[in-house]
């Protein structure tokens, strides 16, 4: 998969600006960064260019932000090249005043011993709607479950918790969510706790 | 897909011979989940858990908390490894707010998380015999448990829910005396776990029923994503204390057990081998715990992060890697609090172990996950 993406035109990510890379100043100048972790971030970099963004990187911890698009190219590389084989965690965050809702894999590596220490955060945006209806609107992502087998309850978790369809995913069931649940998706900012 | 009916509710089409059966949600031992499997005779053919009957919305309570107030609500999900399940946070919220920890605070969580493993893997222990029909393997650990609840009663002042690990350190500082009443009480315990060998893990009765059964291979154990005793039951040598250390476990030498045959019996056998472990750990930070000092930083009331920000950290708990990734917007409040825990993690696995296995197997393969649901639910 990662071998065809050199014939692929380039896209930017203008319209998916996360707003984290905003914040995180780029430290490159002031502060020395660990020396590990910069070259897993410059491998990333130096395959995927500017269709990629690294937020921050920190010791054993590296994030990188990627366009909705281009997520299953870059969890396939993750996987491929740079041997990361499981996810250890799949969060959902909503940012309304953006109008997105971010989905972050926290992806770790158990058959690499230079990587135990290592989590590679990987986040991609989806588009929200103010009035979500779950799996039919425009909040849609593809799918990592090809790529991390290990995203299965994870990514139903998110569709129900957020709303977010996964495109591709085999089984977006509800998971913890009572079976009568009609309410918004009960994790993000606009569904308020009672007396709150 | 909003038309369909929830599985369970839904009638299925399916071959004649196939029985779709619900079992649970309620359950006599621990926390609730159901697990939807369809039968042909005596064989599983498919199975469908369906967690989320004790979900408390944790994560949607913790965004309208400050950092300090969230602190007792989010050791419910796990009340016996309540030291564990804050640890992640704490450590979080540390680094979130740029705390150092007093050297003796460090050892003293190391002390208190190990108890609470052992507090933790003892309950789980006793369910997995009376699961099996072994009475007295319910008894003894239910029993020999209050040994280690005492003594961090004795530390805390809580026997069950702690709320002990604060950000800056530990609540209270150990009271008098208490390190020569810890070793005894842990060398006793010791003794005493060393004989269910010849009770349970040595009894051919159990051998017959877990050995085989529910195998997972290294590959798939890898593949699926599992932590903890699970994962290091099929083969993987993966122990966050050795291989991320946290606070001082880089300064004591933790040893991790690892079998390779990755079935229901080597999964069952591991939490136990961890137990040992933990009394080694534990005798090992008495010795080496700076006798006085400080235990706690002081905060400033309401403390908060420096604007966006985010981290995750991750400890061993009881029941494997154990993550905590908190956003923060610079408010006293987590903007974004999501706990990863083992139970739904391992929960993957569960269907994957339980196709082609006979029913009668379903407890032995379903409690030796490690799994707990009222943390699983969150």
């Amino acid at each position: 998969m990662s071998s065809d993406s050199d014939n692929e035109p380039i896209e930017t990510t203008s319209d998916v600006t996360p707003a984290s890379t905003k914040a995180s100043p780029t430290p490159e100048k002031e502060i020395e960064l660990p020396k590990f972790e910069k070259g897993l971030a410059d491998k990333i970099v130096e395959k995927f260019g500017t269709r990629i963004k690294v937020a921050f990187v920190k010791p054993d911890r590296v994030r990188i932000n990627v366009g909705r698009d281009d997520v299953k190219e870059v969890a396939a590389f993750l996987r491929d090249v740079l041997n990361f084989d499981h996810a250890e965690s799949v969060s959902g965050v909503d940012y309304p005043q953006d109008k997105e809702i971010e989905v972050v894999y926290h992806l770790g590596s158990y058959t690499d011993s230079s990587l135990s220490r290592q989590i590679l955060v990987l986040a991609t945006r989806a588009q929200r709607e103010e009035n979500p209806i779950p799996g039919n609107d425009a909040t849609k992502l593809p799918s990592l479950r090809e790529i991390f087998y290990s995203v299965e309850f994870h990514e139903r978790e998110i569709f129900e918790m957020f709303g977010v369809y996964f495109q591709g995913h085999p089984d977006n069931r509800r998971l913890l969510l009572p079976e009568d649940w009609a309410d918004l998706p009960p994790l993000r900012k606009d569904f308020a706790i009672k007396g709150r | 897909m909003n038309n369909e009916l929830p599985p369970g509710l839904a009638l299925q089409k399916v071959d004649e011979r196939i029985m779709t059966l619900n079992v649970g949600p309620q359950h006599p031992g621990s926390g609730h989940m159901r697990i939807i499997v369809q039968i042909d005779g005596d064989f599983i053919v498919a199975c469908d858990p369906d967690p989320g009957y004790v979900h408390r919305g944790e994560e949607k309570m913790a965004e309208y908390r400050n950092y300090i107030t969230n602190i007792p609500h989010l050791e419910r999900p796990v009340i016996h490894d309540s030291c564990n399940i804050l640890y992640p946070y704490v450590l979080g919220v540390e680094e979130l707010l740029g705390i150092e920890v007093p050297e003796r605070a460090k050892y003293i969580r190391v002390i208190a998380s190990e108890l609470n493993r052992c507090v933790y893997t003892m309950y789980w222990l006793a369910i997995y015999g009376i699961f099996l029909g072994h009475s007295t393997m319910f008894m003894w650990p239910a029993g020999d448990r209050e040994l280690l609840i005492d003594l961090l009663e004795k530390m805390t002042g809580a026997r069950v829910t702690h709320a002990h690990f604060v950000p800056g350190g530990v609540r209270n500082d150990l009271p008098p005396n208490f390190e020569d009443v810890c070793l005894r009480q842990v060398n006793y315990f010791e003794k005493r776990i060393k004989e269910y060998a010849a009770i349970f893990y040595d009894n051919p009765i159990l051998i017959a029923r877990t050995a085989n059964t529910g195998v997972l291979s290294r590959q798939d154990a890898i593949r699926l994503g599992t932590t903890g005793s699970v994962l290091r039951a099929s083969g993987v040598d993966y122990d966050l204390r050795k291989k991320e250390p946290y606070d001082v476990y880089d300064e004591l030498d933790v040893h991790s057990n690892v079998m390779k045959e990755g079935d229901s019996y080597a999964r069952s056998k591991i939490p136990w081998l961890d137990m040992l472990e933990s009394c080694n750990i534990i005798r090992q930070a008495l010795q080496k715990m700076p006798k006085s000092g400080s235990v706690r930083v002081k905060l400033k009331p309401n403390p908060k992060g420096k604007g966006l920000d985010s981290v995750y950290k991750r400890v061993e708990s009881g029941r494997g890697s154990l993550g905590c990734y908190i956003v923060s917007d610079g408010k006293p409040e987590p903007y974004r609090l999501k706990l990863s825990v083992g139970s739904f993690r391992n929960l993957i696995a569960l269907p994957y172990l339980l196709k082609g296995e006979k029913l009668g197997n379903m407890p032995a393969v379903y409690w030796s996950l490690n799994y707990w649901p009222v943390e699983a639910d969150r």
